[in-house]
């Protein structure tokens, strides 16, 4: 065996056992918040405005700092709206359950 | 920062990330959870700023994204989620692509040595068509989603279907990997012809896959291109070696997988069939074809009558429930039914609506508890024992049919309102579902048939109960 590992290799490590977690993750959670489930994943797939910065940033300036910073701005719009809408969601979610418990008038009852 | 410090803050925002989609796990702790993935993006946003060599222009960009991000989050109807969430995985693929068209142009500016080695521009090259594919594809299921079909047909929510597509897509496809090929062997001057020949075939491909797929098959659709843009988040994580890109993308990836998954089980269509596209659609034809058979109809006075007699109802909320707003006046229903003793309880199938836990959304807008909302496999047991389903703009995933061997729909699990003692039902009209096939549910002697757009007819209803 000789050499240093390669990075690819590396990030294929990280890659599959990532993948394992967030499998593991995912059926977990219950099908009622599906809806957010999508939101808050789309707001953590915009963490790519993290190359969009470096690339904003680049010392030239000229086209790869106009390329980051247009995306920059796209993925900003995901990374805000993605997760205050999923908190917009989830806090519907949340305000019922102080008000209601099932003690009172006809809690479902199950034959 | 030192490398180091950069990569372990990284980390700690990757476990951040996990941490947000775990709380998923529950209604109470969901909360907790988004705003841990709160901290984990400031946290790697602001590592990032920390390291980059001028952050003026990303700042700026950053302000406007965030402030688009904010009034859309603010402003955007439950009933649109849907459209919302396409149009914003549209965002993460046209940033994807941009990014990656920055790495080609100046790849020291990421750390990447010049010329680019052969392995990242294999990661630039799946990068870059999966944000391509995901950025077309996805404006594509938002027009769907947002009924533009007036405007353009590619909008249409028909699958939209021609002679060879299958064989022209596949074209397009080797075109596209050919180009891919291309890019990879190119000198450093040489590499933009392909690179870009790349990128644009993948926007007519993303496009061109998606047409075919119907409206109710958007459940599916949007949850693969949710699953695509985590998947390019990752490509490009792969080509900046960036361990944080490559686990959030994964995460979203088998997020997305996953569901689309759920959804295709819950229709009992393979994912292929439906990635092939061209089901249901059209609309009526079956309904029309066949003799008329008797109906029975009745007005909104009577529905109240019956709802107010009964002990148990539960409620089977569909699209026409979404397409009405009709959450809230739903809700109404429900509570004077609850003050008049009856027990009332809502039972949601998977791919009822056009995104996975549509409905849920909805009725918890209205402020419906959540424990009254019953997944199918909690509460199908249960119709045999109710008094009254009140099925509302829901069709396909009550159609009896289901059970019968030999049905288009034959196998796909569904919501047994059939069984309940009597059963109510609001539709528009008697066209067909999405499947094309005839609903032998509403020509049952104990179905009692309403009329009329799902909001109106339950506010007379409410009315009616007072």
């Amino acid at each position: 065996m000789t050499g240093a590992i390669d990075h690819t290799v590396i990030n294929l490590t990280v890659f599959v056992l990532a993948i394992f977690v967030g499998y593991h993750v995912v059926w977990n959670v219950t099908p009622a918040l599906h809806t957010p489930l999508m939101s808050v994943t789309n707001a953590i797939s915009s963490v790519i405005v993290v190359g969009a910065i470096l690339a904003a940033g680049s010392r030239g300036g000229g086209t790869g700092a106009l390329l980051g910073t247009l995306a920059v701005g796209l993925a900003a719009i995901n990374t805000f709206g993605g997760f205050f809408v999923s908190q917009r969601m989830l806090e519907m979610f949340k305000k019922k359950e102080p008000k209601r418990p099932t003690s009172d008038s006809e809690p479902p009852t199950r034959p | 920062m030192t490398a180091n410090q950069v990569a372990l803050s990284y980390l700690l925002a990757s476990v951040l990330f996990i941490l947000a989609l775990r709380g998923l796990s529950h209604p109470l702790s969901a909360r907790r959870g988004n705003l841990l993935g709160m901290f984990g993006m400031a946290l790697a946003i602001l590592t990032t700023f920390a390291i980059s060599r001028r952050i003026d222009l990303a700042l700026g960009a950053l302000a406007v994204g965030a402030v688009i991000g904010l009034i859309i989050s603010r402003r955007v109807q439950m009933t649109q989620m849907p459209e919302l969430v396409a149009a914003m995985h549209s965002l993460v693929g046209l940033a994807a692509v941009l990014i990656a068209f920055a790495v080609v142009n100046d790849p020291a500016a990421f750390n990447i040595e010049v010329p680019i080695p052969g392995g990242n521009r294999i990661e630039l090259f799946v990068g870059t068509f999966i944000g391509a594919i995901t950025f077309s594809g996805s404006i594509i299921a938002f027009g769907k989603l947002a009924g533009l079909g007036k405007y353009s047909r590619l909008f249409s929510s028909a699958p939209v279907v021609f002679m060879g597509q299958h064989g022209l897509n596949l074209l397009f496809a080797l075109f596209m990997i050919g180009n891919g090929l291309l890019f990879f062997l190119a000198t450093p001057d040489r590499q933009w012809p392909p690179f870009i020949t790349m990128t644009g075939t993948a926007f007519l491909l993303g496009i061109l896959t998606i047409i075919p797929i119907g409206g109710a098959d958007m459940p599916v659709v949007i949850s693969m291109l949710n699953s695509y843009s985590g998947w390019a988040a990752a490509g490009i994580g792969f080509s900046l070696n960036n361990s944080m890109l490559i686990i959030a993308g994964s995460l979203v990836g088998s997020s997305g997988a996953i569901l689309s998954y759920i959804m295709c089980r819950a229709m009992n269509r393979s994912f292929f069939s439906v990635i092939l596209g061209g089901f249901g659609g059209a609309e009526g034809a079956v309904a029309g074809g066949s003799e008329q058979k008797g109906v029975k109809s009745g007005s909104p006075e009577d529905v109240a009558f019956l709802l107010s007699n009964a002990d148990s109802v539960i409620i089977v909320p569909g699209y026409g429930l979404a397409v009405g707003r009709a959450q809230h006046a739903t809700k109404e229903m429900a509570n004077k039914l609850l003050k008049k003793g009856v027990s009332v309880r809502y039972a949601i199938h998977p791919v009822a609506g056009r995104m996975p836990g549509h409905m849920n959304v909805l009725l918890a807008e209205a402020e419906v508890p959540y424990d009254q909302v019953f997944e199918m496999e909690d509460i199908n047991s249960d119709f045999g024992s109710t008094d009254i389903a009140f099925v509302l703009g829901a069709n396909d995933v009550v159609n009896p049919l289901a059970e019968q061997p030999g049905s288009p729909i034959y196998g796909m699990p569904i919501l047994e309102a059939h069984k309940a003692r009597t059963v109510i039902v609001n539709k528009r009209s008697m066209a067909a579902g999405y499947a094309g096939v005839d609903n032998p549910l509403f020509y049952m002697d104990k179905t009692m048939m309403v009329f009329g757009d799902a909001k109106k007819v339950i506010e007379e209803i409410v009315k009616t109960l007072e």
